[in-house]
């Protein structure tokens, strides 16, 4: 299989896996869709994924790998409701998968729920599937 | 009105699955208040009634000691009405169980046809402890008890090794004080 249908492959059961999830259809489940504000997600959804993911993959996910929340809610990384710049390393390393440019510009605690994208979700996979 | 929407478990398999019947009744309030001059059980209580079959499953996958809630119905469908005189028979399947929730499948059938199905996903709030929810329970341990045993689930209930379930290797229901 080439890198560019695995790719493909992924996204196709990532979009499954958001459809079943969060009751969206097919086409609304774009690569530059956010899970949160496009795809209406809530935060008891990420189990429902995290469910299907594991299931569609074949992978093991565990707690706060795909979300760090552990990171969000230490007071070490985290003062006046942002991220400083300590939690922002800690947050690449946890999060490889997921682009955090937008995120280090406003490092809102809030905002990284509801900027992880569809691709972001295809990353994860890709690196959980690399590792 | 009480809220036990499941008469007795029939099969109680820990940590992998479940029956349970619910008899509906013409004496049951909702039945007269819902539709009237067609008295009939509505499907939201149904899923209720799933809900409880799949969610003491999952609660004694954690000893029946912790927050485990009804987080929320991925799918839910029905095909037919449940009458006056209908069994009900649930069948829950935990399909996947992580630290902070699991996600268990329950069909329904009534006189053996396909009634309702529905995939379920329960959290676990130990797992995830706040100032609002550490050490919370849903049941003072008394009244759980009292209910599973209503239920049937120390009668039928049994590991998957085939050794019963018992009240006593639950040291939450053991205990006394009310929450």
């Amino acid at each position: 299989m080439s890198t560019v249908s695995s790719k493909a492959d992924i996204f196709s059961k990532v979009q499954e896996a958001l459809v079943d999830a969060l009751g969206v259809d097919d086409e609304e489940v774009t690569p530059q869709a956010t899970l949160q504000g496009d795809l209406g997600a809530e935060s008891i959804d990420f189990l429902d994924i995290v469910f299907r993911l594991e299931k569609a993959f074949a992978i093991k996910i565990e707690r706060g790998e795909l979300f760090p929340e552990d990171i969000l809610t230490n007071s070490e990384y985290v003062e006046d409701g942002k991220v400083n710049q300590a939690g922002l390393k800690r947050l690449k390393e946890r999060m490889p998968f997921a682009d955090l440019s937008r995120f280090e510009a406003d490092p809102n605690v809030q905002n990284l729920g509801k900027q992880l994208t569809v691709q972001d979700m295809c990353n994860f996979v890709e690196h959980k599937l690399a590792a | 009105m009480r809220w036990f929407w499941l008469d007795r478990f029939t099969e109680f398999v820990s940590g992998s699955h479940a029956t349970a019947v619910k008899c509906v009744s013409l004496s049951e309030d909702h039945l007269d208040e819902h539709w009237p001059s067609y008295p009939l059980m509505p499907n939201s209580l149904v899923a209720e009634g799933m809900a409880q079959c799949g969610g003491l499953l999952v609660s004694e996958v954690y000893k029946f000691s912790e927050l485990v809630v009804l987080a929320k119905f991925a799918k839910c469908k029905f095909h037919g009405d449940a009458r006056p005189g209908d069994v009900l028979r649930y069948h829950a399947v935990i399909e996947q169980v992580k630290d902070f929730g699991a996600s268990v499948t329950v069909k329904g059938d009534l006189a053996g046809r396909p009634f309702s199905e529905a995939e379920i996903f329960f959290a676990r709030f130990d797992a995830d402890s706040t100032e609002h929810t550490k050490g919370r329970v849903l049941f003072d341990p008394a009244d759980l008890l009292k209910w599973l045993r209503i239920v049937g689930v120390f009668d039928v209930g049994v590991r998957p090794d085939g050794t019963r379930l018992r009240p006593e290797d639950y040291s939450y229901l053991c205990q006394t004080s009310s929450v």
